[in-house]
């Protein structure tokens, strides 16, 4: 019976933009008129439209990483200490990766129901992949030297996992972070199959009714939300790791280990 | 649990597997379409990386086309073309959009291959008077060969994922049977569906895995180096999915 409210989901945007480019609008300009790909009247003229599915959209990529980070930690940290729990850990989240964003949203439809929790779920699944490796590959990368000077300060394990290991493992992290943020904002949009899609909404609505402008426009906001999200969390980088910026000559191990996890990030 | 019985109950029925809505028509256009837009891309991302690898230039590019394919939605992208009028030309918004997204894993992994390819060694090659056609076959190409197949592996899973999305905006595959599940109010077709893409996409993991094992020119040779390098997370983190280094990190394709 969920996927009935699904389509009554999909469906609801979609009627109301039936009356978009077909139907000539109230006061219509012509470049709705004429279905044109870039039109300013249709921003202007549904502009309150466009603010809340981008705000949904936020919503659920903010909410899919915060918890997605959230889970990945004590997996990672959990790989670390159990070499028997590496292989499991690792293992499922690449299984995991390889599931059809369709298919998953599609397979916890019957879970949760139609709910934003379905679009949530699935893109905490494919942000694990990422995130657990990238954590795993900071931690890994600490120089033994590094950390056996601390243990010689006294630090305990728990202080030396937060105080000197983890901070030095944050440009790893935030590289790990920084792909799955961009990836979860573009696969956010296959939400709309149970009408919790952002942006995606919109892009299947324009689908539907043909109408161009909302289509590149929502496609558009999309993209620049994941450049956004993307400069906005290497600005955090340099700020929570103000030492990386100095030595330029002599990088530690623990910045290069961090560069070759994050690769083409 | 009635989803899965559900399922399985129309999994069971004949009557779902034949025709032209069947399972087996949909997984048949789904595996053409995927075969046909991953050999398109191997067409052209291949040649391009291996050259750029070779001569060593076009790094910028090839490693930012990578993150730029990671920002633009799949789905996104599929609309727009079908909006276009390749819409009215069939299949062609659907391949141009895999195409499109099959490239960046293919040319940034065979590019970062190349160029990762242990320099002592080629230049010993070099050395021995390798030309540079010998040198780009017996010996870049062997030594590139695991990131080359990364990149074919996320490439693949991408192509066969992005397939399903297609059927969002209209076009064949595995993903109608999902899409039509959800036109029809029918929970159980929707999940059959949705089991049939995920084992379709689980399947042709397990079998690029093997073989890139069994193709792979240095087999058994590889150990020792591997170990010697000690960046990856060691060799316990090996899972089902294949070896799980840095390599990978930097492989991972993005799924649609």
């Amino acid at each position: 019976m969920t996927a009935q409210a699904a389509v009554a989901q999909v469906g609801g945007p979609g009627a109301v933009q039936a009356a978009g480019p077909g139907g000539a609008p109230a006061g219509g300009s012509s470049c709705l008129q004429t279905n044109d790909w870039i039109c300013g009247e249709y921003v202007r003229s549904r502009g309150q439209e466009l603010v809340d599915a981008t705000v949904q959209h936020i919503g659920i990529t903010a909410v899919s990483v915060l918890i997605g980070l959230l889970v990945a930690f004590p997996l990672a940290l959990a790989a670390r200490r159990w070499r028997a729990a590496a292989g499991p850990v690792l293992g499922l989240t690449t299984v995991l990766y390889t599931v059809p964003s369709l298919a998953m949203f599609a397979l916890l439809t019957p879970v949760f129901g139609v709910s934003a929790a379905v679009v949530v779920t699935g893109l905490v699944m494919y942000s694990l992949t990422i995130l657990v490796r990238n954590i795993l590959a900071g931690l890994e990368a600490v120089p033994t030297e590094v950390r056996e000077a601390a243990r010689g300060m006294g630090y305990g394990s728990v202080r030396l996992l937060f105080g000197v290991e983890l901070p030095l493992a944050v440009p790893a992290l935030v590289a790990g972070l920084r792909i799955a943020t961009v990836s979860t904002v573009a696969m956010t949009t296959i939400g709309s199959v149970v009408g919790y899609g952002g942006l995606g909404n919109l892009i299947a609505s324009g689908m539907e009714g043909f109408f161009k402008a909302e289509v590149l426009t929502a496609s558009v906001l999309c993209v620049l939300l994941a450049l956004t999200a993307d400069l906005l969390l290497l600005g955090l980088q340099r700020l929570l790791t103000p030492w990386t910026r100095e030595r330029a000559p002599g990088r530690t191990r623990a910045r290069r280990g961090a560069r070759t996890a994050k690769g083409v990030a | 649990m009635g989803a899965i019985a559900g399922a399985w109950q129309w999994l069971t029925t004949v009557a779902n597997w034949a025709g032209e809505k069947g399972v087996w028509h949909r997984l048949g256009e789904h595996v053409y379409l995927s075969a046909l837009c991953l050999a398109l891309a191997c067409l052209i991302a291949l040649p391009v990386a291996l050259w750029l690898g070779h001569i060593g230039k076009g790094g910028a590019l090839a490693v930012n086309l990578s993150n730029v394919g990671r920002a633009v939605p799949t789905f996104a992208v599929l609309v727009l073309l079908t909006l276009t009028p390749l819409g009215t030309r069939g299949d062609w918004p659907t391949i141009i959009a895999l195409v499109l997204f099959a490239v960046p894993p293919l040319l940034t992994n065979a590019y970062l291959g190349m160029r990762e390819a242990d320099r002592d060694v080629v230049e010993a090659a070099r050395g021995m008077g390798m030309s540079g056609p010998q040198l780009l076959l017996r010996v870049e190409i062997p030594l590139a060969y695991p990131l080359i197949m990364t990149g074919l592996r996320s490439a693949t899973v991408q192509v066969v994922a992005t397939a399903t999305l297609a059927a969002l905006a209209g076009g064949g595959g595995l993903g109608r049977i999902i899409t039509a599940g959800f036109g029809n109010y029918d929970t159980a077709q929707v999940v059959a569906g949705a089991l049939l893409v995920a084992v379709l996409a689980l399947l042709v993991e397990g079998v690029l895995v093997l073989a890139d094992r069994l193709f792979d020119p240095m087999r058994g040779r590889r150990r020792g180096r591997r170990a010697t390098k000690g960046t990856g997370p060691g060799p316990g983190a090996d899972g089902p999915g294949g070896s799980v280094g840095d390599d990978e990190v930097v492989a991972l394709g993005k799924p649609a």
